[in-house]
C-alpha cells in the first residue's frame, strides 16, 4: 500500500553562497506527529525549518504537504506556523490581540475572533482576564503559552518551534515540555520541533531525528535512539555513556583499546575485521563484589562520587587508563572510599556495538 | 542611600538647569510679558491688555499662522513617506553601507542653511542652473518654480531632512526581525505588516523625527523668504515685520506665543505617549 506522507521534504538542498548548510536532506513527517530534529548549533536544524515555513527558499530539492509543492509558497501563504526562540510577540498589542491577529488577517468577525482568543487562553491554562493584558505584563512562561495560542489561533497544518523553551528555567522548562505534549495530544496538529537537548527531544517526541553538518545521522523513535544510536556522534548526545574502543582480529578476538576489559567467550559476536566502539550506558554498569562475574568485567579504582538526587554517579579510573561512568539507584549505591579498588561487570545485553571509527556514521536512514 | 543619590543628582543637574531657565525659560516669559502689553507704548507697569491678541484675528494674521502649520504639515508627512524607504535600509538592508549615507547626510549640514538655499534659488531661477543650461542646449524653457509655495515645501523638505531620516532609522532599528517575520508567517502581506507591525514598533523613532520636522518647519524663515521671496506670507514673517518694520513688539510676541502654545500643545500629545527610554535603547 503506497500511503501519500504527510509532510515530504524530498533531497533539500541549502547553500547560502559557498556554505551548504544543508546537503540533500530526506525526511517524510506523518500527519499528528511530534518530531524533534535535534543538533548542535551550526548542524542546520535551524535551517531546515525556516526552510519548512518559508522565511528562507530552498536551493534545492522540494518540500510537498500532502502531494503539493509548499516550497514555492510565500510564507505568508503556507498553513504553516512557526513559534519562534524569541517567540515574536507583538509588545505593542494585548494578548488578545496577539492571538487574534491571525484571524483578523482571516477576516474572521470582531465577536468570533474574540470567542476564539478566550477558547485558546483556556487550552493553554491561562486566566481569561490576560485578554486584555500587555504582553511586558507577563511572565516568561505565559508569553511561552500566548506565543502557543496564537500559532493555534492561526490554525496551521504544522507548527514548528525554534526551541523556544531555551531562555526558560530547568523547572519551567520541565513543565512546559510535558504541557507541550499534552497539547500535542489534544489539538492532534503535526508538531516540528527543533532543540540543541536530547533529553528535552526524548520527554516530547514521538520521532526524533538528529542532525549534523547539515545531513540526518539518525532518525528514529527516543527508545531506539536511545538503546541503538547509530554513531558515537548520536550516542555523545545522550550524555555520559561509556564507549569502548574495540577491533576484531582476523581470528574472531576482540582486541580492546586501552580499557582493560576482559569479555566471556561467546559474549562477543562480532565479524572478524569488526572496528568501532562498544556503547554501555552507565546504569547498566554493575560494582561486582568478590566472586561475582558478569559477560564483561574490568577492574579499576574508584575515582570520584557525585550525587545526582535519585542516583549517584561514580568515576571509575581503570587499569587502561580510561575512565568509566556508572550509575546506580540511590538504593542500590555502592560504598567505596576514593582509591579503593572496584570491579565492573555487565552482561551482553548492556552492550551496543557502534560500527566505525571516525565521530558520524553513515547516512541517515530515513 | 538613595536620598544621597536623588540629592546628588539634583546638585549634579543644577548648572545645567540653571543654564536652561537663564537662556531657554526667561526668554519665553519675557515674550509672554511683551505679548500682553498694551500696543504702541513701552511701559513695564501696565495692566494685561490683550488688544495684540485681537489686532492677530482682526487684520488676518491668524491666516499666516495657519499657512506656517499647513507647510509644516505637508513638509512633515512628505519627509516621512520619502524617508521611510532609506531609513528601513539604514536599519535592516544597508550594513556598513549606512556610515556612508549618514556621512553623507551629515557632510551637508556642514554647509550653512542660507547658503544652501541660495544654491538652490541660482539652480531653480529663470535662468539659472538647471532652467539656463537647458535652454541653451535644446532651446526649451520652463518657468522657474521660485516664489511660490510648492518651493517651501520643498526647501523645508531638504534643509530637515537629517531631522526626520535619522529618528526614523533609530526608530525602525527598534523593530525586531522576528516580528515581522512572525506577522508574515501569520498570513500577513507586506502591507499588513508595514501598518500593523513596523510603522506601530518604530513609532518612538516616527514621533520623534515628526515633531522636529514639525516645530522646526513651523517656525522656519529662511526658506519662505529665500525660495518663497515673500510670495508666501508665513507667521515667522509676520513676526520679523513686527518687530522691526513694524516696531510692535507686543503684536510680534502675540504671534510668537501663539506659535509656541499652539506647535507645544500638538507636540505634547505625542510626547505623552511615546517612550524615550525606548529610543534612547535603554530598557523599559
Amino acid at each position: 500500500m503506497l500511503v501519500q506522507p504527510f509532510v515530504r521534504i524530498d533531497n533539500v538542498t541549502k547553500r547560502f553562497g559557498r556554505f551548504t548548510a544543508l546537503d540533500r536532506i530526506s525526511l517524510d513527517i506523518a500527519e499528528g506527529e511530534f518530531l524533534t530534529i535535534v543538533g548542535p548549533s551550526g548542524s542546520g536544524k535551524s535551517t531546515l525549518i525556516r526552510l519548512l515555513v518559508g522565511i528562507d527558499d530552498v536551493t534545492e530539492g522540494t518540500i510537498s504537504l500532502n502531494g503539493s509543492r509548499i516550497d514555492t509558497v510565500p510564507a505568508n501563504k503556507r498553513p504553516t506556523c512557526m513559534v519562534f526562540q524569541s517567540l515574536a510577540l507583538f509588545p505593542h498589542m494585548s494578548v488578545g490581540k496577539n492571538i487574534e491577529f491571525p484571524l483578523k488577517l482571516k477576516k474572521v468577525t470582531p465577536a468570533d475572533r474574540r470567542a476564539r482568543a478566550l477558547e485558546l487562553l483556556r487550552l493553554l491554562r491561562l486566566p481569561e482576564d490576560y485578554y486584555g493584558k500587555m504582553i511586558g505584563q507577563l511572565s516568561g512562561g505565559e508569553r511561552q503559552r500566548v506565543a502557543l495560542a496564537r500559532a493555534l489561533a492561526f490554525d496551521p497544518e504544522i507548527i514548528v518551534f525554534d526551541e523556544p523553551l531555551s531562555a526558560l528555567d530547568y523547572r519551567l522548562r520541565k513543565t512546559l515540555e510535558k504541557e507541550l505534549k499534552d497539547l500535542h495530544g489534544r489539538t492532534g496538529k503535526t508538531f516540528v520541533y527543533i532543540t540543541h537537548s536530547l533529553e528535552e527531544a526524548m520527554v516530547m517526541s514521538d520521532r526524533i531525528a538528529i542532525m549534523r553538518r547539515g545531513r540526518f545521522e539518525q532518525i528514529a523513535s527516543a527508545e531506539e535512539i536511545y538503546s541503538r544510536p547509530v554513531s558515537r556522534f548520536v550516542a555523545s548526545f545522550m550524555g555520559e555513556v561509556n564507549l569502548f574502543d574495540l577491533a576484531v582480529d582476523g581470528a574472531g578476538q576482540p582486541v580492546w583499546q586501552g580499557a582493560g576489559v576482559t569479555a566471556a567467550p561467546g559474549a562477543l559476536t562480532l565479524a572478524p575485521g569488526w572496528q568501532g566502539a562498544l556503547m554501555v550506558r552507565p546504569e547498566l554498569v554493575r560494582f561486582l563484589a568478590p566472586g561475582q562475574s558478569a559477560d564483561f568485567t574490568v577492574q579499576g579504582q574508584m575515582a570520584a562520587e557525585y550525587a545526582l538526587g535519585s542516583r549517584i554517579q561514580y568515576s571509575v579510573q581503570t587499569e587502561g587508563g580510561m575512565v568509566i561512568t556508572v550509575e546506580r539507584p540511590f538504593e542500590a549505591r555502592h560504598h567505596g572510599a576514593p582509591g579503593a579498588p572496584v570491579a565492573l561487570g555487565w552482561d551482553r545485553d548492556a552492550v551496543h556495538p557502534i560500527a566505525g571509527t571516525g565521530e558520524g556514521g553513515g547516512d541517515g536512514k530515513a | 542611600m538613595e536620598r544621597l543619590e536623588h540629592r546628588l543628582g539634583f546638585l549634579t543637574g543644577l548648572p545645567i538647569i540653571v543654564l536652561l531657565l537663564i537662556s531657554f525659560i526667561m526668554p519665553l516669559f519675557v515674550v509672554a510679558g511683551f505679548a500682553i502689553m498694551p500696543q504702541r507704548v513701552f511701559e513695564l507697569a501696565h495692566l494685561p491688555d490683550f488688544s495684540s491678541f485681537a489686532v492677530i484675528w482682526e487684520q488676518g494674521y491668524y491666516k499666516s499662522l495657519l499657512r506656517s502649520l499647513g507647510l509644516a504639515f505637508l513638509t512633515t508627512a512628505i519627509l516621512f513617506v520619502v524617508c521611510w524607504p532609506l531609513a528601513y535600509g539604514m536599519a535592516k538592508v544597508f550594513g556598513r553601507f549606512t556610515l556612508v549615507i549618514t556621512l553623507a547626510v551629515v557632510l551637508i549640514l556642514f554647509v550653512s542653511e542660507n547658503i544652501r538655499l541660495f544654491g538652490w534659488t541660482l539652480s531653480l531661477m529663470k535662468g539659472g542652473l538647471i532652467e539656463g543650461h537647458l535652454r541653451a542646449w535644446t532651446g526649451l524653457s520652463f518657468e522657474s518654480p521660485l516664489y511660490d509655495w510648492p518651493v517651501i515645501v520643498f526647501g523645508m523638505a531638504y534643509v530637515y531632512f537629517p531631522f526626520m531620516l535619522f529618528p526614523l532609522a533609530q526608530g525602525i532599528s527598534l523593530v525586531p526581525d522576528d516580528a515581522r517575520l512572525a506577522a508574515s508567517d501569520l498570513g500577513a502581506s507586506p502591507a499588513r505588516i508595514l501598518f500593523e507591525i513596523e510603522m506601530p514598533l518604530a513609532a518612538p523613532g516616527i514621533m520623534v523625527g515628526s515633531l522636529l520636522t514639525f516645530v522646526l518647519s513651523a517656525g522656519a524663515v529662511a526658506e519662505a523668504k529665500l525660495l518663497g521671496g515673500r510670495s508666501v506670507v508665513v507667521l515667522t514673517d509676520d513676526v520679523e515685520s513686527a518687530f522691526t518694520f513694524g516696531q510692535n513688539w507686543p503684536l510680534g510676541s502675540a504671534l510668537s506665543l501663539m506659535l509656541i502654545v499652539i506647535v507645544a500643545v500638538l507636540a505634547m500629545v505625542p510626547i505623552s505617549r511615546i517612550n524615550l527610554d525606548a529610543i534612547m535603547g535603554r530598557k523599559r
